[in-house]
């Protein structure tokens, strides 16, 4: 498989890269290029320049900052997977990152690139979501934040600009509460066809708090603020009851494997198994 | 012959091509793969690998459109482009003959299949044109850049609207979409439907598939017009059928074509075949003077490369309520596509011939009609017409088990032919060289804890849960086999040569791409000679080195290449035994071949191998007549196909909220007669036992109504990952083959031919409680949740009546099972 011509830059800073990348109509960031690359080789993505970031030092690195993880662009997701920083003080993006793709895909993909593709069957959107996490984007006129529920408004559309590139990714430390990573793999492609990302807070027996990302249902991953709702303030075993408000006013997406309905069942049968294992998790 | 014992996943200690001192044979050793040092390392050369100067590279332009006239092409933007040397259409290659079909039937309606589409297309992917440029990225560009004008035409992809009051064909010229239709009928069929307690009915649907080799096609021609040869490399599993076909293709001399089968990735039936692409890469090389490369990519391997399957399978099963089986009445509608490829209308007709699979049915009727469509062509994928028998048969039985309440281990013992009647005459006309199914099927049970297993799915059911446990039984059609029964020859060759320093050549027919024949024909030449696997090099795939041999599949290459090795080199070693007795001063007769030795019985004299071979060479004493050299050809013709046979069982749970299903356990008793490698022979049934499976949870090539592929890609095709799948528990019996000297029988597509049926019972066998009878392939969960969903909708019938004593005994196993319901 053969892309048609394209231009490279690899600039060593981000400023460099920034400026190429504003610098061309039809220019593209180059992260891991797991996603990128196979769309150029169908010839389904033609960019013209390829501002490839993989060169910039210091976008890969997993720290602790007061209450916060700070994930930058460039890490990979087997490093994601693989921290233990994340795995002790918010594992909920490690649980996600463990379930991305195969090895290869994990070994070269990294966090902002598949924030910036999002993909609707991407596993790292229901997870950000759930954490209220921050997406950092550079742009020329300097550096914004992000809110992760902010972020994704359609099939591989986000709220990032075309001359912006995501810098860092900042999860909040989740120690006290109770996080579960659920996912029904597509047997072809490895997206999830339903994601289901749980960050719970449960003090006796009653839920303080909780929050739902899920990704594959529909165009874009979305915050189940009707199952939240319905938890806050209830006893565990109001999770049943709750769940099945998963997909509820959700336009789902349906293909050959999954059709709309399914998916919608399946997202309830999968939020609900979710916060059972949270609530027990967090019972211990 | 070595009679192997258990396969297992241990390792021989001396297994690893080193010989010990002792006697024992070669065959029936684990000796790893002599190809695999060089694949592992990716120092061996596929056809893509191979680099000639001023190579040039092609691609092809491709139909959009699964039904449409095709009009004016223009292909001046095209041959604008830098670097593109030429572009040609269906009139410029017209000298090219046909894609070639090798089924011969009275009704067969064969249609005109160029290698370039003239007026019409009539499948996405169909070629229409070539460009040919000094690289690859220039052709590809340039292809974008010919346009061709379409008018769309409605698209036929349903077999039973293709076949009902339509008025648009495939092919207009025959009025009709039916290719052919095909009976097979014996025994008194109305008595046995007559006489049935129960007639048990189902349709069945057998996906159309993709083979998905992992090296794609690929061709390379270099034509020399000084020597007048033209070669091809080509990434085939038949390089003599392949050569003859090019020749007529392109009215060469066949002596002046040489076809090379370099390394080749895998077939499973889908390089069993001639391409469009074969004829048109040559040509390419002839009329613009430079060698031409041309590789499949990936997409065009899912639109233009053979499919498997596709059929519609209404069946019908005359029961005695006692279990016994009266008859077998099928109805198949078989999807061949749009145009014939080499074997197309055979393939069906295989499964004809293997739906009495191991039981004893003394009536059947088959009909089965060939219906065109605009798809890509059906054609040979592994087990090619058995596995879609076998899956009639396995699953038609199963429901059955579960409609009499008859536990359906019980109920295939019940009506196997016992192993004393052997050659066993089927109702379909095979005669079935060997088995023993009930040790077979007992062994497997065994192995499974079937007990255990039934009383858990029972126990499981108090608490929710949905425990299938699956059984199929199989007998396949391997050897490919007598001659009077193949279209293109059933035999086998084999040159094998003993060079003047005791090293061997074997050159034989086979055509290997995967399956280790570079091993096992070295193991079985080395005990004959009495020397090590290691002084035996086996080439092949070459037209220019060995004899005109048919090439690998049908799990043929052992049972019939290995035997016309082991034959021509019995003539090696009357040879040698006649030389050795001249120079030992004994008799022939009395001459034994030791290991690297040959000794004059009782006289004790004797002379090592490697002298007697350069005595051969040298010929200063050799015997009066005595003609120098060691050299030996056999083409061996089989007698008979064999009928390797064995039981699988699966045990699964099945999610009732998401329809989920987990693949908990699988055992396989397989027996394909005596093993040369028992590595190899797990190999193949472990591959080919993951491809059944894939079949049934995961494979499905969509067209949709548009005549697209759907599931073209493989994001969206789903193959079989190992981290799909448990370890398997492989075992086997071993019930030689009278067939061939060496008791041989074949074992590329056993696996495949059990699994698939495997995992469809045991899947509905979890959820039979429930009254689910049946689930089409692939078992999405989507489709198992839809099933559980109305089952649980629906309401339920009572407990059919159970008489006979039989029927009798499966109930007081089933006492506690809740009551059942056809549905």
């Amino acid at each position: 498989m053969i892309p048609v011509n394209f231009d490279y830059e690899s600039p060593s800073t981000l400023a460099e890269a920034l400026k190429l990348l504003a610098s061309r109509e039809d220019a593209k960031v180059l992260a891991g290029g797991h996603s990128l690359l196979p769309a150029m080789k169908l010839r389904l993505a033609q960019p013209a320049l390829l501002v490839d970031i993989g060169r910039i030092a210091g976008l890969s690195y997993i720290r602790e900052s007061n209450d916060q993880i700070l994930v930058g662009a460039m890490t990979t997701h087997a490093d994601i997977a693989s921290s233990k920083l994340l795995q002790r003080s918010s594992p909920l993006l490690s649980q996600a990152a463990t379930q991305i793709g195969d090895t290869q895909v994990r070994n070269r993909g990294t966090i902002g690139g598949s924030l910036a593709q999002a993909h609707p069957g991407a596993d790292y959107p229901a997870a950000v979501l759930a954490l209220d996490a921050q997406i950092i984007a550079a742009g020329p006129s300097g550096e914004r934040v992000i809110a992760a529920t902010a972020f994704f408004v359609g099939m591989f559309t986000t709220a990032l600009r075309p001359d912006e590139i995501i810098t860092e990714v900042r999860v909040p430390k989740t120690e006290n509460e109770s996080v579960v990573y659920k996912k029904h793999h597509h047997p072809a492609s490895g997206y999830a066809v339903v994601g289901v990302a749980v960050r719970l807070k449960v003090s006796g027996g009653k839920i303080e708090s909780a929050a739902l990302g899920l990704s594959g249902v529909s165009q874009n991953a979305y915050r189940a603020t009707a199952v939240e709702k319905a938890l806050r303030g209830k006893p565990v075993a109001a999770i049943r009851e709750a769940a099945a408000h998963a997909a509820e006013n959700i336009e789902a997406l349906g293909d050959y494997y999954a059709s709309a309905e399914y998916r919608k069942h399946l997202a309830t049968v999968m939020t609900r198994r979710a916060l059972e294992q949270a609530a027990s998790g967090a019972a211990k | 012959m070595a009679q192997n014992g258990k396969p297992t996943s241990k390792s021989n200690g001396k297994s690893n091509g080193t010989r010990n001192g002792d006697a024992a044979p070669w065959v029936g050793r684990k000796l790893k793969r002599k190809e695999d040092p060089r694949l592992i390392q990716g120092i061996s050369h596929y056809t893509d690998d191979l680099k000639l100067p001023r190579m040039l590279h092609c691609v092809l332009v491709r139909s959009p459109y699964a039904h449409a006239e095709v009009g004016a092409i223009r292909t001046d933007a095209a041959r604008a482009v830098h670097g593109v040397v030429g572009v040609f259409t269906a009139e410029d290659v017209s000298s090219i003959g046909m894609v070639p079909c090798a089924i011969q039937m009275p009704d067969l309606k064969v249609p005109k299949h160029p290698v370039l589409a003239t007026e019409r297309v009539r499948y996405v992917g169909e070629p229409v044109a070539v460009v040919v440029a000094e690289d690859l990225y220039a052709a590809r560009d340039a292809a974008e850049l010919v346009e061709v004008d379409y008018e769309p035409l409605h698209v036929i992809t349903n077999m039973e609207k293709a076949l009902g009051n339509e008025t648009s064909y495939v092919h207009e010229e025959f009025r009709s979409n039916k290719a052919f239709t095909h009976a097979l009928k014996n025994g008194d069929i109305a008595a046995a439907f007559k006489k049935a307690d129960r007639v048990v009915k189902q349709r069945m649907i057998n996906q159309r598939l993709a083979p998905i080799a992992m090296e794609t096609r690929a061709v390379l021609a270099e034509y020399l017009p000084g020597e007048k040869r033209l070669t091809v490399w080509n990434s085939t599993q038949i390089p003599h059928l392949l050569r003859t076909q090019i020749s007529v293709m392109l009215g060469l001399p066949e002596t002046a074509v040489r076809v090379i089968a370099p390394e080749v990735g895998g077939g499973f039936g889908s390089k069993l075949n001639v391409y469009a692409e074969d004829g048109i890469v040559p040509w390419l090389a002839m009329k613009l003077g430079r060698p031409v490369r041309w590789s499949e990519t990936r997409r065009e391997n899912f639109a233009s490369t053979i499919h498997g399957r596709d059929t519609i399978n209404d069946v019908e099963l005359a029961v005695k309520k006692d279990g016994t089986v009266l008859g077998l009445r099928v109805r198949i509608l078989a999807d061949l596509g749009a145009y014939h490829q080499l074997l197309t209308p055979l393939i069906p007709q295989l499964t004809a011939l293997m739906l009495a699979g191991c039981y004893k049915f003394p009536a059947i009727d088959i009909e089965i009609q060939g219906v065109f469509t605009n798809k890509m062509s059906t054609d040979a994928y592994r087990g090619a017409g058995r596995p879609e028998a076998t899956y009639i048969v396995e699953r038609i039985m199963d429901i059955a088990a579960h409609e009499l309440n008859i536990d359906s281990a019980e109920f295939r013992l019940k009506n196997f032919p016992q192993s004393k009647e052997f050659p066993f005459n089927t109702v379909t006309g095979l005669t079935y060289d060997s088995a023993k199914y009930q040790e077979s099927l007992k062994k497997a049970l065994q192995l499974a804890g079937y007990d255990a297993l039934r009383r858990r799915q029972k126990n499981g059911l108090k608490q929710g849960k949905y425990y299938g446990v699956g059984v199929s039984t199989y007998v396949e059609i391997c050897a490919i086999g007598p001659s009077a029964a193949t279209p293109a020859g059933g035999w086998e060759s084999a040159t094998v040569r003993i060079e003047p320093t005791g090293k061997v050549t074997l050159l034989t027919g086979a055509s290997p791409h995967g399956q280790g024949e570079e091993t096992t024909f070295a193991q079985l030449i080395a005990d004959q000679l009495g020397i090590d696997p290691d002084d035996v090099n086996v080439v092949h795939g070459d037209t220019l080195a060995v004899p005109y041999g048919i090439g690998t599949f049908g799990s043929r290459a052992t049972a019939v290449g290995g035997t016309a090795a082991y034959l021509a080199t019995q003539k090696l070693k009357a040879k040698l035994a006649t030389l050795a007795a001249h120079l030992l001063g004994a008799k022939p007769g009395d001459i034994t071949i030791g290991r690297r030795v040959l000794t004059a019985k009782g006289s004790k004299k004797s002379i090592p191998f490697r002298e007697v071979v350069m005595a051969a060479y040298t010929a200063r004493s050799i015997p009066a007549g005595f003609e120098p050299g060691l050299e030996a050809t056999h083409f061996f013709e089989p007698s008979n196909f064999t009928f390797p046979f064995g039981a699988h069982i699966a045990s699964v749970e099945v999610d009732p909220e998401t329809g989920e299903v987990k693949l908990e356990k699988y055992v396989a008793v397989d027996d394909c007669g005596n093993v040369l490698n028992p590595l190899l022979v797990d190999g193949q049934i472990q591959g080919g036992i993951a491809q059944g499976i894939g079949q049934a949870m995961w494979e499905e090539l969509i067209y949709n109504e548009e005549g697209q592929l759907v599931t073209g890609t493989l994001m969206d095709y789903a193959l079989p990952k190992a981290h799909f799948l448990p370890n398997f528990t492989l075992d086997r019996t071993v019930t030689p083959s009278p067939v061939n000297p060496m008791g041989v029988k074949g074992v590329g597509e056993a696996g495949t031919i059990a699994s698939t049926p495997c995992m469809v019972n045991a899947v509905c066998d979890a959820l039979a409680s429930l009254g689910i009878r049946h689930i089409e392939m692939p078992l999405k969960p989507e489709r198992v949740w839809q099933a559980i969903s109305h089952a649980q909708a629906a309401p339920r019938e009572p407990e059919p009546l159970l008489v006979g004593a039989l029927a009798a005994s499966a109930a007081r196993k089933n006492a506690q099972k809740p009551a059942r319901r056809r549905t």
